[in-house]
């Protein structure tokens, strides 16, 4: 929050209102949780349809100068000498004692600048932690942040409707890549990216044509969803998310997330590959409902063998499911435990993400 | 919201109707629903449970919380709502009749008198509110 104790708002905050939204504080910014159709309906609505998300909150940095490839192969575990202009990757940012300080995505824009977009909440973090990495690296870092408005426009219908307003041909705009188009006469910046499982777009605008074009894509039929739907979507899915699931203690080698950490050198690789797996972060189904909070215990036995770190109930399932961080040996797909849920031991399997059929 | 007159109210938002001479239907009201969001589980007391007035009996479950339903009265647990274990949203949908949540045999008939009007109920939403 700022300092005078102020929410921030998006530029389509009056949007939200005028939709009916259930506005919440989240890292310090006023958004909406849910529309008033609910959570479930905006979150089959991106399984089956199209939803819209505004995700303005999100920070963006941009990293500029000769050394920005050497300088973020250092300071990021994937590697951005191997994206191609106008490409993204998933990454995230090691805080040199094997943990984490955030989880971004990074978009090459030019030989030497590129986009990164880091969680609302760490935003002035990472901002921080990057500046003072630099040191003698050429080159700079600018928080955007504030110049940029973001929605996200998800689910298996998002092309069809998007094509009808937009400049770009979007049968060749694969998944991470981006491109400069108009919608409807706007400049934006659209990439095929997103953070529930399914098809989709981020579209990066003005601020001050936010709500033009998101008036454009709800009139044409996108549903308005909510962070309680994205949290949903982003667990169905088997996504981590900072705070939950990845944190400054996180070692991102015991997580499925291993892939990100290239085999190359950047802040802290001996602190983190220096650091056994004694956990390993896995998905877990639910014999019955009730949620799985996070901090409930799992059970092998008698014996607690792990904590949960997100749960809910599919809204398209209706299964109760979760992840969470299970001692290695039993992270085993299959293997049977038990949720303690209020006092009673609920089963559970150990089921890999994702907890839908795509 | 609605908050009918003829019902009985708890500041923790559960509503009561005596429906026979000694049976009381509970269930939460439209302001409690509404706050929770889609209710999408519903853990119900067993048939027979002796319960005491202010016990939690029943828990309503959203995606953004789990919220403990205490009973207003006291007394036995007559009948529970099987319904709301495959349709949870009946809750949201309809608090006040199809997402009735569990019935109790009244032991101490004062206790329901004693309850919120529905004019009071609504000083204790608004201050909440406030």
């Amino acid at each position: 929050m700022l300092e005078s104790g102020r929410m921030q708002r998006t530029a389509l905050y009056q949007q939200h209102l005028d939709l009916g939204a259930r506005m919440m504080e989240f890292s310090g910014w006023e958004m909406p949780l849910q529309y008033p159709t609910g959570i479930n309906q905006e979150h089959v609505a991106v399984r089956t349809d199209v939803g819209i998300f505004d995700v303005s909150h999100m920070g963006e940095l941009r990293i500029l100068g000769p050394d920005a490839t050497r300088f973020l192969q250092f300071a990021t575990l994937n590697d951005p000498a191997k994206l191609r202009l106008g490409r993204a990757q998933y990454s995230m940012i090691p805080n040199g004692s094997g943990g984490l300080v955030d989880d971004i995505y990074l978009y090459r824009e030019e030989d030497d600048a590129y986009l990164m977009v880091c969680n609302a909440g760490n935003t002035a973090t990472v901002s921080e932690h990057l500046k003072t990495l630099i040191g003698s690296f050429d080159c700079h870092l600018v928080d955007e942040t504030s110049t940029w408005s973001l929605l996200a426009l998800q689910g298996p219908g998002s092309a069809l409707l998007l094509g009808r307003h937009v400049g770009a041909e979007l049968t060749t705009l694969r998944k991470n890549r981006s491109t400069a188009t108009e919608i409807s006469g706007c400049p934006v910046k659209l990439t095929r990216t997103g953070y529930t499982g399914e098809d989709g777009f981020e579209i990066f605008c003005h601020p001050t044509d936010a709500g033009y074009v998101w008036d454009i894509l709800v009139g044409a039929g996108a549903t308005p969803c909510g962070l309680g739907a994205r949290d949903t979507l982003r667990l169905e899915a088997g996504f981590a998310l900072f705070g939950k699931e990845l944190t400054a203690t996180t070692n991102p080698l015991c997580t499925p997330y291993r892939w990100v950490v290239k085999d190359k050198p950047f802040y802290g690789r001996e602190a983190m590959w220096g650091r056994p797996c004694s956990h390993q972060l896995i998905g877990l189904k639910l014999a019955q409902r009730g949620i799985a909070r996070q901090g409930y215990r799992v059970f092998s036995g008698q014996k607690v063998v792990g904590e949960v770190t997100s749960g809910t109930i599919s809204p398209l399932t209706r299964e109760s499911i979760a992840l969470g961080w299970l001692l290695t040996e039993l992270a085993i797909e299959g293997t049977a435990l038990a949720i303690e849920i209020r006092g009673l031991k609920v089963p559970a399997t150990v089921t890999p993400p994702p907890f839908f059929k795509q | 919201m609605e908050t009918p007159n003829h019902l009985k109210y708890t500041n923790t938002h559960e509503w009561a109707q005596a429906t026979d001479a000694d049976i009381v239907t509970i269930g939460i009201t439209d302001y409690a629903q509404d706050q929770l969001g889609d209710v999408v589980f519903v853990e119900l007391p067993e048939v027979g449970d002796p319960v005491s007035a202010g016990d939690p009996v029943a828990v309503v479950e959203s995606v953004k919380t789990a919220s403990d339903i205490y009973t207003p009265v006291s007394g036995e647990i007559t009948a529970v709502n099987d319904g709301l274990i495959d349709t949870p949203e009946q809750i949201n949908e309809s608090p006040y009749r199809d997402g009735w949540i569990f019935k109790v045999r009244l032991s101490t008939p004062a206790e329901l008198t004693d309850l919120l009007d529905a004019d009071g109920y609504l000083a204790v939403v608004q201050e909440e509110d406030a």
